[in-house]
């Protein structure tokens, strides 16, 4: 096979750049080890867009997360992303030291060109936040914070990427990467070799494995792991702005926060691990983030009960704590987008335009005409339940697959599952349909609808029903049939088979 | 949208809203509608093909389907409407339901009352938050007997059971006679908290290890289940350092608590118990929304579903009594409440003079297991107005008091149910 262009990664750094450069006549491929996109940092993470007001803008960092967010609110409007553009977001203080912090950010704010920040007195917090724990003395308010479902952007960008000519290949692993003459000549993936003019590194946590397969490097990701519990959609009128806990000696930057979809978010600690594949959740976290955090400044928020996820993310901090994006050092059409960390996600637009810059550098006489039949959106997803009744009558009139409710707690239909599983990245698991319908995502955890989500995807994809997955490879959810099903040998052919 | 016109609405086709139905239908009720999430009627019952349901009510034994069969059965030989697949999706302040299927789209129902039999679902991982990997091999023990029972597959090999709730139970016998290994049950606090029977009759008869305080404190396994590890519990529920110990399994079933499915009715402003996370009910499972009445399940978590068929035939006549105008309020309210051992009591309260009822039940259960009590029930003057002894009490099992409804129309204001040694 043969590319162009070849990004290794489909998280949203990946699928930002596949969106980017999908404008131009470049042939593009995507490869992801996972069986989905937006398997890795991208899925679990604070799901906020940061308007840049606390950074150090002379960090690389700091300027892509200025330079991006005015890009957005355009951005979420043309792929159909739920972006809640002006949640704003107040740092609050318990205690009178924390003012210096306040006053040191609302400086590094104004001189970030940020406008409107101001420092706001208990009385007009409680008005803002009447939930919060009375104690607070003081907060730092932002109106140009923004929150974002992190996995709807990472496909939808994804999405319109295929739409627009990129091939991504899922369960595709990169093996090794061929140099030639010091220049990049193939990659040879789980799935054959493709050969490529440019190779772009987005692989966030394994980015420093990726690198060195080309050359020696001098950086290294250390995953840091961030805890997270999400609340019951019935706390959802609790929290209505992002808030940060002041940093401080026992935590920093702890935040809890409004879903776009009406949950509550807190975490989330930050432990350096070893193990890149480590997402296991502990309980000193869940102690951590629930003591000093959540407890602290939502005193209602319960401990247990109405938590119905808790995960884990791992930051991609490069040993530099910055963004690096450049040429490999010796090796002629490389490109590291690596050591992606917050405020990854907000700076994506910018990350993916400085990497159009860097390929369009190499002047390798790549064809960047823009494409005739571009399209700058993507085939609209179908939300019932965000729709008015008329509306919502209509489709189900031109589909009655939209009127039968498999997930009870979410509300989603058989119709938009089915469609989840033929859309332009395919849904193929379990999390999968989850991530972009929201099925089995609700109080329930998947207890009613596991069951008729595994029997449709069983169906639409034309496989046993052993094979279905929740994550991908391994992860299968039936280990048999069952005794009472006997079958001669060969059994698997279970549809096949008169009772 | 479609607009449609009923006397009654009942929403969930599973035991309380089957006998619900019934006998609304036999006090003369004429058009009545109930729409049922699922393909079928008999809500969880289609999945327990156990024996030992009808004990009570029908004085044999019969599985759930079967259990289920006889008020199907009764119902399709009534005009009562039935809408299979139809999910309600709102319940609005003036009388109508709004529901959705594929066949009818989405659709509004004018009504005069509504009886709440959505049922309940069972608590998941997260309502204990269990740290340690998500991989696959994680379920509730209810979605593993939809996938044995229903489906014909087997969610593993070596499977833990969390939980010695009865479907926990109920699923370490079926999944042993399936031919998996089921390695144990454990239990967080010091008693098994479901019926004693189902104790004997799947654990014990199967040598399956019930390890009482104990829980589990890690998951282990990227992709499928490979393991937990489990450790002993102090009396505060917290994990005893040095206790741990791993254990390998594919496959982990939560059996840890069911939860009325109330999400609708929270829409109406209906009063809830904290306990129950049901509805305030009162002696007619009427909630404080006039129209709307509440039975099974969804009302409080019944263990046994005789207790729920006769809760629904409450539910059924108090709401064809209230259509029919038939239903005379009392003066005064008189509120049920309970102290020391007893979790809850429903109803919360008797509100109704009515002669045709010689009696009233309280049903309850205990929060600790307990031998050789008395439940006293007293009025707010002090007087005992029932007084029951009792050799055991445990959580699993729900208590059933009858008391006479002469002793309560005298004027009093409120009861109290309490346990004496």
């Amino acid at each position: 096979m043969k590319t162009d262009i070849l990004i290794i990664g489909g998280g949203v750094i990946g699928a930002t750049i596949a969106h980017q450069l999908s404008k131009y006549n470049l042939e593009i491929t995507l490869v992801e080890k996972e069986s989905d996109i937006c398997m890795g940092s991208s899925k679990a993470n604070s799901s906020m867009i940061h308007d840049g007001y606390n950074v150090d803008s002379h960090k690389l960092k700091g300027k892509l997360v200025l330079e991006a967010n005015p890009y957005f609110e355009q951005l979420c409007s043309d792929l159909y992303v739920q972006y809640t553009k002006n949640i704003g977001s107040i740092v609050v203080g318990f205690e009178d030291e924390d003012m210096k912090v306040m006053k040191e950010q609302l400086e590094n704010g104004n001189k970030n060109g940020i406008k409107g920040l101001r420092i706001i007195g208990r009385d007009e917090l409680l008005e803002l936040e009447p939930y919060i724990n009375p104690k607070v003395k003081f907060g730092l308010l932002n109106l140009n914070t923004g929150i974002i479902n992190p996995f709807e952007l990472t496909v939808a960008l994804a999405e319109n990427a295929v739409i627009n000519g990129v091939k991504v290949l899922l369960e595709t692993e990169v093996q090794d990467i061929i140099v030639k003459d010091k220049k990049v000549e193939a990659v040879k993936t789980s799935k054959g070799l493709i050969q490529a003019k440019v190779v772009i590194n987005a692989a966030g946590l394994y980015a420093d494995k990726i690198a060195s397969m080309v050359e020696n490097i001098d950086f290294e990701i250390k995953p840091r792991k961030g805890q997270y519990f999400l609340y019951d959609k019935k706390w959802g009128y609790l929290v209505k702005h992002v808030i940060y806990s002041a940093p401080s000696k026992v935590s920093k930057g702890m935040i809890i926060l409004p879903t776009t979809e009406g949950n509550i978010l807190g975490g989330s600690n930050a432990q350096v691990i070893d193990d890149k594949e480590d997402l296991a959740t502990t309980y000193e976290g869940f102690e951590e983030i629930y003591k000093h955090t959540i407890s602290h400044i939502f005193p209602e928020l319960p401990r247990m009960g109405d938590v119905i996820t808790s995960f884990s993310g791992l930051r991609a901090a490069a040993t530099s704590e910055d963004f690096i994006i450049e040429y490999a050092k010796t090796v002629e059409g490389f490109i590291n987008v690596a050591g992606i960390q917050s405020p990854g996600l907000s700076s994506s637009p910018a990350i993916a335009s400085m990497v159009e810059d860097l390929v369009r550098g190499l002047n390798y006489n790549l064809n960047f005409d823009q494409k005739t039949n571009y399209r700058k959106d993507r085939p609209k997803p179908v939300i019932l339940r965000d729709l008015p009744y008329e509306e919502r009558s209509q489709l189900i009139k031109e589909n009655p697959d939209y009127g039968v409710i498999i997930c009870r707690c979410e509300t989603v239909s058989k119709g938009e599952i089915i469609d989840a599983i033929h859309r332009p990245i395919p849904a193929t698991n379990m999390d999968a349909i989850k991530r972009r319908t929201r099925a089995g995502m609700g109080r329930c955890q998947g207890g009613f609808c596991g069951p008729r989500v595994l029997d449709i995807l069983k169906q639409e994809l034309n496989i046993l029903p052993l094979k279905v997955t929740k994550k991908g490879k391994g992860s299968y959810i039936l280990d048999s049939y069952s005794k009472g099903l006997t079958f001669p040998k060969g059994g698997e052919n279970h549809e096949k088979i008169k009772l | 949208m479609k607009k449609l016109s009923y006397d009654l609405v009942i929403i969930g086709g599973g035991p309380a809203g089957l006998s619900a139905a019934l006998e609304a239908k036999n006090n003369g009720i004429e058009k009545i509608l109930i729409c049922e999430r699922g393909s079928h009627l008999g809500g969880i019952l289609e999945q327990c093909i156990h024996n030992g349901f009808g004990l009570q009510y029908f004085k044999e034994e019969l599985t759930g389907p079967e259990y289920a069969e006889r008020f199907i059965s009764k119902v399709r030989e009534t005009d009562i409407d039935i809408k299979l697949d139809t999910m309600v999706i709102d319940i609005l302040d003036d009388k109508k339901v709004v529901a959705v299927n594929g066949t009818d789209g989405l659709f509004e129902i004018d009504t005069k009352a509504v009886i709440l039999a959505m049922g309940c679902r069972e608590r998941t991982r997260e309502a204990l938050t269990i740290p340690g990997d998500r991989p696959s091999g994680v379920m509730s023990a209810g979605t593993a007997q939809r996938y044995v029972n229903v489906e014909g597959f087997m969610p593993g090999k070596e499977v833990v059971i969390l939980g010695s709730g009865d479907i926990g139970l109920i699923m370490a016998r079926r999944l042993t006679l399936e031919g998996a290994n089921v390695k144990g049950v454990l239990e967080i606090m010091p008693y098994s908290t479901g019926l004693i029977r189902n104790k004997v009759q799947c654990l014990d008869d199967f040598n399956i290890p019930l390890l009482l305080n104990h829980t589990v404190t890690i998951v282990h396994g990227k992709e499928r289940l490979e393991g937990i590890t489990i450790a002993e519990v102090d009396k505060h529920l917290k994990a005893i350092q040095g206790t741990e110990q791993y254990i390998k399994c594919d496959t982990l079933l939560l059996s840890v608590g069911l939860v009325p499915e109330n999400e609708l009715s929270k829409k109406i402003g209906i009063e809830f118990d904290p306990v129950t996370k049901g509805a305030m009910v009162n002696e007619k499972r009427r909630t404080n929304v006039p129209w709307v009445f509440a039975c099974g399940n969804v009302l409080h978590v019944h263990d046994l579903v005789d207790n729920v068929t006769a809760e629904g035939e409450i539910a059924g006549k108090a709401v064809a009594d209230y259509i029919n105008n038939k239903l005379k309020a009392r003066e005064k309210r008189i509120t049920v409440s309970h102290d020391n051992n007893i979790g809850y009591v429903v109803p919360q309260a008797i509100e109704f003079n009515d002669v045709d009822e010689k009696n009233v039940k309280l049903y309850m259960r205990v929060r600790q297991p307990d031998n050789n009590v008395r439940l006293v029930v007293k009025d707010d003057k002090g007087k005992v107005i029932g007084d029951f002894k009792k050799e055991i009490v445990a959580p699993g099992s729900m208590i059933m008091l009858t008391i006479p409804t002469k002793l309560i129309l005298c004027n009093i204001n409120a009861i109290n149910v309490s346990i004496m040694k």
